[in-house]
């Protein structure tokens, strides 16, 4: 069971995700806010304590594996990692520049805490089931943890790897859909509707839940329930807001203007967004102290 | 002019033989196939260690990506289908998140080249050699035949990083013992000579070793090497034969279009501007027919061989 104390961290978490995921993009100029931001609930309760990893040694053998096959959020990702201490915080300033060790996308050769190179949609989640494989070979307790996009769905390698772990019974394979609703184009519903992406998964043996991709509360609660259904993969889809938490993002997304990729030309407005950011995450801790 | 048998088996067998030989002794190693288990000679692995052998189903895209994620978990991955799936349909897969993280997951691909014979163009694919080779950190072999092949992938096993290894549909003919030698990157003399040399692999060794025997007949004296290496190639094997032959001709069924031609090509270029000629399908299509048949009526000849020696031998005068 999560208690309040714990969610409280999460949300911090979540909102530090978020602030670092901004001040890296917006060093950058551009970059993918808005499917990074609707995924930093999701990454706060998977690398805030669900996920057995060791920052001080990334290679443990009892770790849990993650892909986050919508790599193009990789940044959100590395926020998550730098919190938890698996490189210093500077390094979020050198994304995507040359020298980097943090790419845009995924990598496993540059990124301490990256197991699995990912980038290209409809692949993660290959290679989370082909952890996930691993471990029930090896008999071990490891997890694989992946995020897809609703978007994503559309890749048919998607439906060949789900075909593929439910066949293969991977009960140790929880995966995430980031139903935030649009994709580069615009709207999922409008380029190539999916309809209920729970019950295609449903009709291909997956546990499947749907809960608000927003509360660290349900989707803790959903991997509960994830890890206890025996013999078959889980399926979490997560209901999203593509730019959740971001007010740019959110207010160029209600003008009916593409967030899948932005540009942060302006520095003011930067810094408006980052210490209000800053204020989410201090609001937070004051809730934590007060208690 | 010598002749060579038939083998009874084939080097998918024998990819398959190798790789249960492997499995024996280490525990890291599992194989996958995507419906192709059997095909590529699993079956006796996977009755006796099931667990090993994943069978993906028709999905080669998905294979690569659970070959990764094997990889990625310490697991030496030996994957394949048929030639132009895995070195097509699934190629950014396996660029992407095999080579470019340099996991350790070796890509069988059968029915390579012209092999697919009677399977026609959907099946065959002479381009295998020039799309895997492409991709940085990839090593490309084809062996030529089952004794060969076994000892190929032993050694392949040793190095740490993806692979490409091109298998054949029927049996090849016999041109190898137990006693094969492979290094990673080395060609291996066959027959030496000094007015040419030519340099093969997979099946055309067995058709250069008797263009040699014609030529020699001829009174003609051409050094053979197998170069069943087409990446990393045998860069001081191409410039000691340029040095001391002077003249140059590659065999393979495979596309003159940066294979081993083009790849050979490549280096004399840049370092030893020699006279060479390209034996293998010009930038065609085959078409469904016995690779044997196929192999002559495609260019790749033991009397086109002999005339390309002659050619290079010519122009060098």
């Amino acid at each position: 069971m999560l208690d309040s104390k714990q969610e409280t961290e999460f949300e911090i978490l979540a909102a530090e995700i978020r602030l670092e995921t901004f001040r890296e993009l917006a060093e950058l100029g551009f970059g993918h806010i808005g499917g990074a931001m609707s995924i930093a609930d999701v990454l706060a309760v998977l690398y805030g304590g669900v996920m057995k990893i060791d920052p001080e040694n990334p290679a443990w053998e009892d770790r849990d594996y993650f892909a986050l096959s919508k790599g193009h959020a990789g940044p959100a990702v590395y926020a998550a990692l730098a919190l938890r201490g698996f490189f210093l915080k500077e390094q979020l300033k050198t994304l995507n520049k040359s020298g980097t060790m943090l790419p845009s996308h995924c990598s496993r050769i540059h990124t301490p805490g990256i197991d699995l190179t990912t980038g290209s949609l409809g692949q993660g989640i290959s290679t989370a089931a082909g952890a996930a494989l691993a471990s029930r070979i090896l008999g071990g307790d490891n997890y694989a943890y992946c995020i897809i996009g609703d978007g994503e769905c559309d890749e048919g390698q998607i439906w060949e790897a789900a075909l593929f772990a439910a066949h293969q019974k991977l009960d140790h394979f929880i995966l995430f859909v980031d139903a935030n609703k649009l994709q580069l184009d615009g709207p999922v519903a409008e380029i190539c509707c999916m309809g209920d992406i729970g019950e295609k998964f449903r009709s291909f043996n997956w546990h499947v839940q749907t809960v608000d991709g927003h509360s660290v509360a349900a989707i803790y609660r959903a991997i509960e329930a994830a890890k206890a259904a025996v013999g078959q993969p889980s399926v979490v889809v997560l209901e999203t807001i593509k730019g959740k938490g971001c007010a740019l993002a959110e207010e160029a997304a209600a003008k009916g203007q593409g967030i899948h990729h932005m540009l942060f030309p302006d520095q003011e407005t930067n810094r408006r967004e980052i210490a209000r950011m800053e204020q989410v995450v201090s609001d937070l801790k004051a809730k934590r102290g007060s208690r | 002019m010598r002749s060579f048998e038939m083998e009874q088996k084939t080097t998918r067998d024998a990819f398959g033989a190798a790789v249960y030989d492997l499995a024996k002794e280490d525990p890291s190693i599992i194989a996958l196939g995507a419906d192709t288990t059997n095909n590529l000679g699993m079956g006796p692995m996977s009755q006796e260690i099931p667990k090993r052998v994943i069978n993906v189903g028709i999905a080669e895209q998905n294979m690569m990506g659970i070959a990764a994620g094997l990889a990625a978990s310490g697991y030496r991955v030996f994957a394949g289908s048929f030639a132009p799936f895995v070195a097509m349909r699934s190629l950014e897969q396996f660029r992407t998140f095999i080579c470019y993280p340099h996991l350790n997951v070796k890509v069988a691909g059968g029915m390579g080249g012209l092999s697919a014979s009677n399977e026609g163009v959907t099946h065959q694919c002479p381009e295998d050699f020039t799309i895997m080779r492409s991709i940085p950190g990839n090593v490309v072999v084809y062996p030529a035949d089952t004794a060969s092949c076994k000892v190929i992938v032993r050694e392949l096993n040793k190095h740490d990083g993806p692979a490409y290894i091109r298998l054949g549909k029927l049996p090849f003919r016999k041109v190898f013992d137990e006693n094969y030698h492979f290094e990673l990157g080395k060609a291996n003399l066959l027959e030496e000579g000094t007015d040419a040399t030519i340099f093969c692999n997979g099946t055309t060794v067995s058709r250069s070793l008797q263009a040699f025997d014609v030529l020699r007949e001829e009174g003609i004296s051409v050094r053979v090497m197998e170069m069943p290496c087409i990446k990393p190639l045998d860069e001081e094997a191409v410039l000691n034969a340029a040095e001391e032959t002077g003249a140059i001709v590659t065999v393979e069924e495979a596309t003159i279009l940066g294979a081993l031609g083009g790849a050979v090509a490549e280096v004399l270029g840049e370092n030893h501007p020699t006279i060479m000629k390209r034996v293998g399908l010009n930038d065609c299509f085959g078409e469904s027919g016995e690779l044997e048949e196929l192999m002559d009526k495609y260019g790749i000849s033991v009397e086109s061989i002999v005339s390309a020696v002659k050619s290079v031998i010519a122009r060098k005068r």
